[in-house]
C-alpha cells in the first residue's frame, strides 16, 4: 500500500524536465534526487516529501533512454507515478528497476494538487482520501507483475546465469 | 496473414515461425550498445548479480560521445570507468580519443550494424539504424545490462503505422523536413509503443543520409523503431562494410497494419519546429521573424557527410551573421576527415564557422555550446525540451541543414531561398 499527497503535472513531460542532462555526471541517487522534475517545477525537490506522488498526463518520461529519470524519482521517495500514459522507454525501466508506475485515465482526470492518495499496488486500486473517490488503473501484464516478483531484472538474470 | 518486416525480424531473432503485435517474446541481440553515460549504470548493474563475461565481446559496443572528450573530472571519471571495464571484457568495440564520434553515426559506419539485425541500446535515438532495414530500438541501462550478460532481451511485438511516402520530394526537402513533418502531423506520442515502417515511390529519391535522419527521430513521435526495406541505395551503402552478412526482410503484402498514413512529396515545405516539443511544427513560409543567437549542425540527426556538405555548399562565399555562433560538429572522425580534405571545413571557417570536434556536445546541453538565458538556437538535433541545450529560459528551434545554413547566414530563421 502506498499512500501520500499528490503532485499534478502536466502532458509530454520529457526526460530532460524529469533529470536535466546537466546532473548526468553521476548515478548516485541522492545526488540525482536533488534535482529531480527541476526543470518542470524549480520548488518540487524541496516542496515534495518521502512517499508523495506524482500524477501526470499524457507520455510522461519521454525523449532520452536515461535511467537517471526513474532513479532520480524513486531516490527522492517518490512512492509511484501514476499518469494517463508513459513513454516506452521509460515504462520498461520502471519497471525493470521496481518504480511502480500505473496508468489511469480517470486519476489522471479528478486528482488535484495535494489530494491524498493510496494505491493498492497488487489490485491496482487508486483511492482520493480527500475526495473520497476511487480510481481504476490498467492492469499491469502479468510478465511484468513477474519481473516485479522476481525482484527487478537484473535479479531474474542472476537466477538465469546462477551467479 | 503476413507479417510486417518488424514482425520478421523479431520473430527470426525470437526463434519462432511467426508473432503478432503484443506477443511478449524473448529475443537474441546482434549488437548490444552504450554510451558513457549510460554505460556506467549497465556496469554497475553487471557487477551488482556477480556477472563474469559479456555475452560477446565482439557484439557488445561502448561509444564515449555524451560528454566527450571529458568536459570536467566527473565526466572524466565515468569515461574511465567505462575505459576500465571495456578492457578487462576486451571489448572489440570500444571508442574514445582520436576514435571518437556520436554512436549512432559510427555503428553503421563502421558497419557494425546492418540489414535483419536486431540492435538494442542505451541510448533513445538507436532506433536510427532501422534506415537500413534493422530492427533497433533504444532502452535503459538496466535492460542493456541484462543483454550484455546473456545476449537476449525481452520485447512486446509493436504494432505498425505505415507512412506510405509519395511522389518526389520538393525542393529543399531532406529526411529532416519529413520526419518534423510527420511529427507535426501525428505528435510526440503519436506512435507511441508502436514501429513506424516507411514506404512508396519517394524513397528511391532519399539518400542512406536522408533515411538515417528520419529513422532517427521515431522516437520523438513515442515509437520503438523507425524502418525502411533495403533497396539499391541500401545494398550500396552496406556492402564492403558490414561486417556481417545482411539479410533482407520484407514486409508481406497482406502485413495487418494498425494505420495508413500518405504523405505527398509535392505537399512539402521546409520545416521548423517551435519551442518546446519537437511536433510544434511549421513551415517555412509561416515561421515570421525570429533572431537567433546560436545554429548548430551537429548530432546523431544531422551531421553526416551530406549534412556537412549541403551548408557548405549553401554558405559558400558568404558570412554568418555578425552576433550569430555557428557550431559545425561533423559527427564522426570520418567525416571530420573527408570534409576536410574536400575543403567544406575551409569553406565555413572562413565564412566565420566554430568547428567542434565529433561529439554529442551542445545535442543534450553537455558542452561546446550552451546556451544562455533569453537566448535562441536553430538546430539540426532532434529535440527541443525546455532547457534541453543549456538555460531553461533558453528557447531551441529545430530544422534541417538547409535551414540551418541559411538561419547562419541571415541571422534570423530562413529558407535557403534566401540565400541562392
Ligand atoms: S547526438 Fe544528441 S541525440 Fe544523438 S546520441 Fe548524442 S545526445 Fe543523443
Amino acid at each position: 500500500m502506498m499512500k501520500g499527497k499528490a503532485h499534478i503535472f502536466g502532458d509530454d513531460i520529457d526526460t530532460d524536465a524529469i533529470i536535466p542532462a546537466r546532473y548526468l555526471i553521476t548515478s548516485d541517487p541522492d545526488e540525482l534526487a536533488k534535482h529531480v522534475m527541476e526543470d518542470a517545477d524549480p520548488d518540487f525537490p524541496s516542496k515534495m516529501q518521502r512517499g508523495d506522488l506524482i500524477v501526470a498526463q499524457k507520455n510522461f518520461g519521454c525523449g532520452s533512454s536515461r535511467e537517471h529519470a526513474p532513479i532520480a524519482i524513486k531516490g527522492a521517495g517518490i512512492s509511484c507515478v501514476i499518469a494517463r500514459s508513459f513513454a516506452r522507454i521509460f515504462y520498461r525501466n520502471a519497471f525493470n528497476m521496481g518504480l511502480p508506475i500505473f496508468e489511469s485515465d480517470e486519476a489522471a482526470d479528478k486528482v488535484s494538487a495535494g489530494d491524498e492518495i493510496e494505491v493498492d499496488m497488487d489490485s491496482g486500486v487508486i483511492k482520493n482520501l480527500t475526495k473520497n473517490e476511487e480510481y481504476r488503473a490498467a492492469p499491469i501484464p502479468p510478465f511484468m507483475q513477474e519481473l516485479i516478483r522476481s525482484g527487478g531484472l537484473m535479479e531474474s538474470v542472476r537466477k538465469k546465469i546462477g551467479s | 496473414m503476413g507479417m510486417t518486416i518488424t514482425e520478421k525480424i523479431l520473430a527470426a531473432h525470437a526463434g519462432v515461425e511467426s508473432v503478432r503485435p503484443g506477443d511478449l517474446i524473448n529475443c537474441r541481440v546482434d549488437i548490444a550498445l552504450a554510451n558513457d553515460i549510460t554505460a556506467p549504470i549497465a556496469i554497475r548493474n553487471f557487477r551488482k548479480i556477480n556477472a563474469k563475461k559479456v555475452f560477446d565481446r565482439d557484439k557488445v559496443v561502448l561509444v564515449m560521445d555524451h560528454f566527450a572528450p571529458a568536459k570536467d573530472i566527473a565526466s572524466a571519471n565515468q569515461i574511465k570507468f567505462v575505459a576500465e571495464f571495456a578492457e578487462e571484457q576486451e571489448i572489440t568495440h570500444f571508442y574514445d580519443g582520436a576514435e571518437m564520434g556520436v554512436e549512432h553515426t559510427i555503428l553503421p559506419e563502421k558497419g557494425i550494424v546492418g540489414p535483419g539485425d536486431l540492435v538494442i541500446g542505451a541510448d533513445s535515438h538507436t532506433c536510427t539504424y532501422g534506415a537500413l532495414g534493422a530492427f533497433a530500438a533504444g532502452v535503459g541501462s538496466t535492460d542493456l545490462a541484462a543483454a550484455m550478460v546473456t545476449g537476449e532481451a525481452w520485447y512486446k511485438v509493436p504494432e505498425t503505422i505505415l507512412f506510405e511516402l509519395k511522389g518526389k520530394p520538393a525542393k529543399w526537402i531532406c529526411g529532416k523536413d519529413i520526419i518534423l513533418y510527420i511529427i507535426g502531423m501525428i505528435g510526440v506520442d503519436g506512435a507511441l509503443y508502436k514501429s513506424m515502417e516507411y514506404s512508396g515511390d519517394m524513397i528511391s529519391h532519399l539518400s542512406i543520409d536522408d533515411r538515417f535522419t528520419i529513422s532517427n527521430m521515431a522516437v520523438e513521435a513515442g515509437a520503438k523503431n523507425g524502418i525502411f526495406h533495403a533497396d539499391d541505395i541500401t545494398k550500396e551503402y552496406v556492402e564492403g562494410r558490414f561486417q556481417r552478412e545482411p539479410v533482407y526482410y520484407e514486409s508481406d503484402a497482406d502485413a495487418e497494419y494498425f494505420q495508413r498514413i500518405v504523405i505527398n512529396g509535392d505537399e512539402l515545405e521546409p520545416q521548423v519546429a517551435f519551442p518546446h516539443l519537437p511536433s510544434n511544427t511549421r513551415g517555412i513560409s509561416e515561421v515570421g521573424e525570429v533572431r537567433v543567437n546560436q545554429v548548430v549542425v551537429g548530432s546523431c540527426t544531422n551531421a553526416r557527410y551530406s549534412d556537412i556538405e549541403l551548408v557548405a555548399n549553401l554558405i559558400k562565399g558568404k558570412k554568418v551573421a555578425k552576433k550569430v555562433r555557428m557550431i559545425v560538429i561533423p559527427s564522426s572522425p570520418a567525416i571530420y576527415s573527408r570534409a576536410m580534405k574536400n575543403g567544406l571545413l575551409e569553406i565555413l571557417i572562413d565564412a566565420g564557422a566554430i568547428i567542434s570536434p565529433p561529439t554529442c556536445g551542445p545535442c543534450l546541453g553537455g558542452h561546446m555550446g550552451i546556451l544562455a538565458d533569453g537566448e535562441k538556437a536553430l538546430t539540426t538535433t532532434n529535440r527541443n525540451f525546455v532547457g534541453r541545450m543549456g538555460s531553461t529560459k533558453s528557447e531551441i528551434y529545430l530544422a534541417g541543414p538547409a535551414v540551418a545554413a541559411a538561419t547562419a547566414v541571415t541571422g534570423k530563421i530562413s529558407s535557403p531561398e534566401e540565400i541562392v
